[in-house]
């Protein structure tokens, strides 16, 4: 019997190449974050030798750690694919929506606009996104393909049967998928992949020493947008991070794991989950992350 | 490592979420963050007891009813396997969902409570396992713990449970009574029933043989996507991509392509990892072959001597699961069948199941949402189908009401009546 890890990868790659058969325009949300990085190996794997036939979009807060956007920059170059960026600063430049002040703001609702106006823009039908059902009750609840009206709303009480391997991508003009081809990965198979086939991430993964403040029982790291309040002192800790996002929402966790290898001992061993540990966003209210998802957020 | 997908169908009444919570938990599969998040609930609730079902009812509207309504996807591994439960709701308003996600699993765990045996959901549960095809059930009798861990008990249900299912087509049945509460025969061994020889829940799940499950027999290749490189390096590539649906192909098998009837070799196969020799059932590869054929999405390879039915009327069982508008006679219809698309009139309702019973409820010209029928169809095109109890994978079909864009019917192919 072949192993898990194969079963999930051929799962994903038929998602993939059935989205590409029977969409009109696809695009793969890419945020240089590991999730978006597998996925992105996988549909180039899917395709191979041809190119992946379809551009990939990164909704950029403004507000990324600039090693992830290097990354992102230096990935999409080796690939060959194209990049299209969705620009909150663009977004409140251009008046549709209002930036946030005060010293815990933080930009990450504020992607939603941006997210839809870009797809809207360029017409999308189908949205491939990283998201895994591991990482979160709303998102355990979800299809692989997850249908958005014309609001870009989901409706979590409302979800289309979805049967066997059949996807059913029906939908009216200016309505489009979410896709989720990597639903059934868990946070060990995404590192599980990466050693097996020794997949470049950006290096904030890996732990390194940097400025770092507590806030909310959580390290956050100083960045040019997101900086210490009075009482919050700023020491230098050896950390990594375990999801990366927007910097003023995304927290690091101790670690000394600089290796693939070092991560995937810590991960078998964590007691906590990785949104749980790192995601101020989610932390909000008991349901924070199905009312986001029902306004068209990732 | 393998993998196993299982589902477990019921209603929190039926202790199914303390169920799998004892599962996560004593896998040592649940967060710290998790459960102090569900604590917390719990308390702010003034439940007496940290409710389980919290960790899988994920939805809103699910913990303010206290039920579960749509599918939950839950993952857990031991050092012999991984696990995927999809976490079914029981409640009869929500088959639909249920069937969603006990389409695909290798096995089903269907709850009963030791203290009312074999009710009418247990056996609406068992008929939906069996008509998927789900090739492994595990009957679980719960709350042992509530009648003393009788063993009378234990066997006048399964003994219930047996006269019923003999009339289903049920392939591999097994009996464990546990406590889920108290993680008797779930994980670890119950002291309280030393009657009791078999295994314990996840030493079952660990085990259960499923290899001889998918059909190595008959080779079965939808093609799904054609790629066709537009590079200078791969010039003359053109390679067939899809999911193996049946059956084993090597590098050298002749084969023919469906509905076309043309016979060629496959002389190379790309899997996402490289090439390979061999693609077995769940493979996605892409196959390259020795003659330049006009094949596209849709068409089915299989070998000359071994083909699937190639028909316009087709005759399934169908599950309707449109809440809008019942299935409608002489309408048309999308049809979705592996790679396939087609339209599709519903010809005739040979009856309808009642799933309670298992009575055929004959004269009947509609189908109601969660309703079960038998029913012809003629399609625009011609399908290239097995008997869903041969192949699951070219066995089933969805219904799109073209209309709305909803996934109105689930249907399983099956020979004619003679």
């Amino acid at each position: 019997m072949k192993s898990s890890l194969n079963d999930l990868i051929d799962e994903s790659v038929t998602i993939i190449r059935e989205v590409a058969a029977e969409f009109e325009r696809p695009v793969l949300l890419f945020s240089g974050g590991k999730d978006s990085v597998v996925m992105l190996h996988l549909a180039v794997r899917a395709f191979a030798p041809a190119r992946i036939p379809f551009p990939v979009m990164h909704i950029d807060t403004g507000h990324n750690f600039a090693e992830v956007i290097e990354f992102r920059d230096r990935c999409v170059a080796d690939m060959g694919v194209q990049l299209i960026v969705g620009s909150v600063q663009a977004s409140i430049d251009s008046g549709r929506i209002a930036d946030v002040m005060g010293p815990r703001a933080s930009r990450n609702p504020l992607q939603t606009v941006t997210l839809l106006d870009s797809i809207a823009e360029h017409k999308f039908d189908a949205v491939f996104g990283g998201a895994r059902r591991d990482e979160e009750r709303a998102r355990a609840k979800e299809r692989v393909y997850s249908h958005r009206d014309s609001f870009g709303q989901w409706d979590p009480k409302n979800q289309r049967p979805e049967l066997w391997g059949i996807y059913n991508g029906r939908h009216r003009q200016g309505e489009h998928f979410r896709i989720f081809p990597i639903s059934n990965w868990t946070e060990l198979d995404i590192w599980s992949f990466i050693a097996e086939y020794n997949i470049d991430l950006p290096s904030i993964y890996y732990a390194h020493r940097r400025p770092v403040f507590r806030r909310d029982n959580m390290w956050m790291a100083v960045t040019p947008f997101l900086q210490p309040e009075a009482n919050e002192t700023v020491v230098e800790e050896m950390v990594r991070f375990r999801t990366v996002g927007d910097a003023t929402c995304t927290a690091a966790i101790e670690s000394v794991a600089t290796t693939v290898k070092d991560i995937i001992a810590e991960t078998s061993v964590a007691r906590i989950t990785e949104r749980g540990a790192t995601r101020a966003d989610d932390r909000m209210s008991e349901a924070g992350m199905e009312d986001r998802k029902r306004t068209g957020y990732f | 490592m393998e993998r196993l997908r299982f589902a477990t169908v019921g209603s929190v009444d039926d202790g199914k979420s303390t169920l799998i919570g004892r599962l996560l938990y004593d896998s040592k599969s649940i967060f710290e963050d998790q459960l102090e998040h569900i604590e917390a609930v719990s308390k702010r609730r003034g439940d007496d007891y940290v409710d389980l079902s919290l960790l899988t009812d994920g939805l809103r509207a699910e913990r303010e009813q206290g039920i579960t309504i749509d599918v939950a996807y839950r993952y857990f591994a031991t050092p012999k396997r991984s696990f995927i439960i999809a976490d079914c709701p029981g409640h009869i308003q929500y088959t639909r969902n249920m069937i969603t996600g006990a389409s695909n699993v290798d096995l089903a765990i269907v709850l009963i409570d030791a203290r009312t045996g074999v009710i009418e959901q247990t056996r609406r549960h068992s008929l939906l396992v069996s008509l998927l095809g789900v090739p492994h059930l595990v009957i679980c009798v719960n709350k042992m713990d509530l009648v003393d861990f009788d063993q009378a008990v234990f066997d006048r249900i399964r003994q219930e449970f047996e006269e019923f299912a003999s009339r289903l087509d049920l392939q591999d049945v097994t009996f464990l009574p546990i406590s889920a509460l108290a993680g008797d025969n779930v994980v670890t061994r119950s002291a309280n029933m030393p009657w009791f020889e078999g295994s314990t829940l996840l030493h079952h799940l660990e085990n259960v043989y499923t290899a001889s499950d998918d059909n190595r027999i008959d080779t079965r290749f939808p093609v799904q996507f054609v790629i066709r490189p537009q590079r200078s390096d791969f010039p003359d590539y053109r390679g067939f991509a899809g999911r193996v649906a049946g059956g084993v192909l090597h590098v050298g098998d002749d084969v023919m392509v469906l509905p076309s009837g043309l016979t060629t070799t496959i002389t190379g196969i790309d899997s996402p990892l490289g090439p390979v020799e061999k693609a077995e059932p769940g493979d996605a590869v892409t196959l390259l072959l020795a003659d330049d054929l006009s094949i596209t999405r849709g068409d089915m390879i299989c070998r000359p001597n071994n083909r699937p039915r190639v028909s316009q009327e087709l005759e399934a069982m169908l599950c309707w699961m449109d809440d809008a508008s019942p299935l409608q006679q002489n309408k048309i219809y999308s049809i979705k069948h592996t790679t396939n698309s087609a339209r599709a009139k519903i010809t005739n309702v040979l009856y309808r199941l009642n799933i309670s019973t298992l009575h055929r409820e004959t004269g009947v010209s509609e189908l109601q949402m969660n309703e079960i029928g038998r029913v012809t169809l003629h399609t625009t095109a011609p399908l290239m189908f097995d008997d869903y109890h041969q192949n699951r994978s070219t066995g089933c079909f969805i219904i799109v009401d073209e209309a709305t864009g909803q996934t109105a019917g689930a249907g399983m192919l099956l020979s004619p009546r003679t």
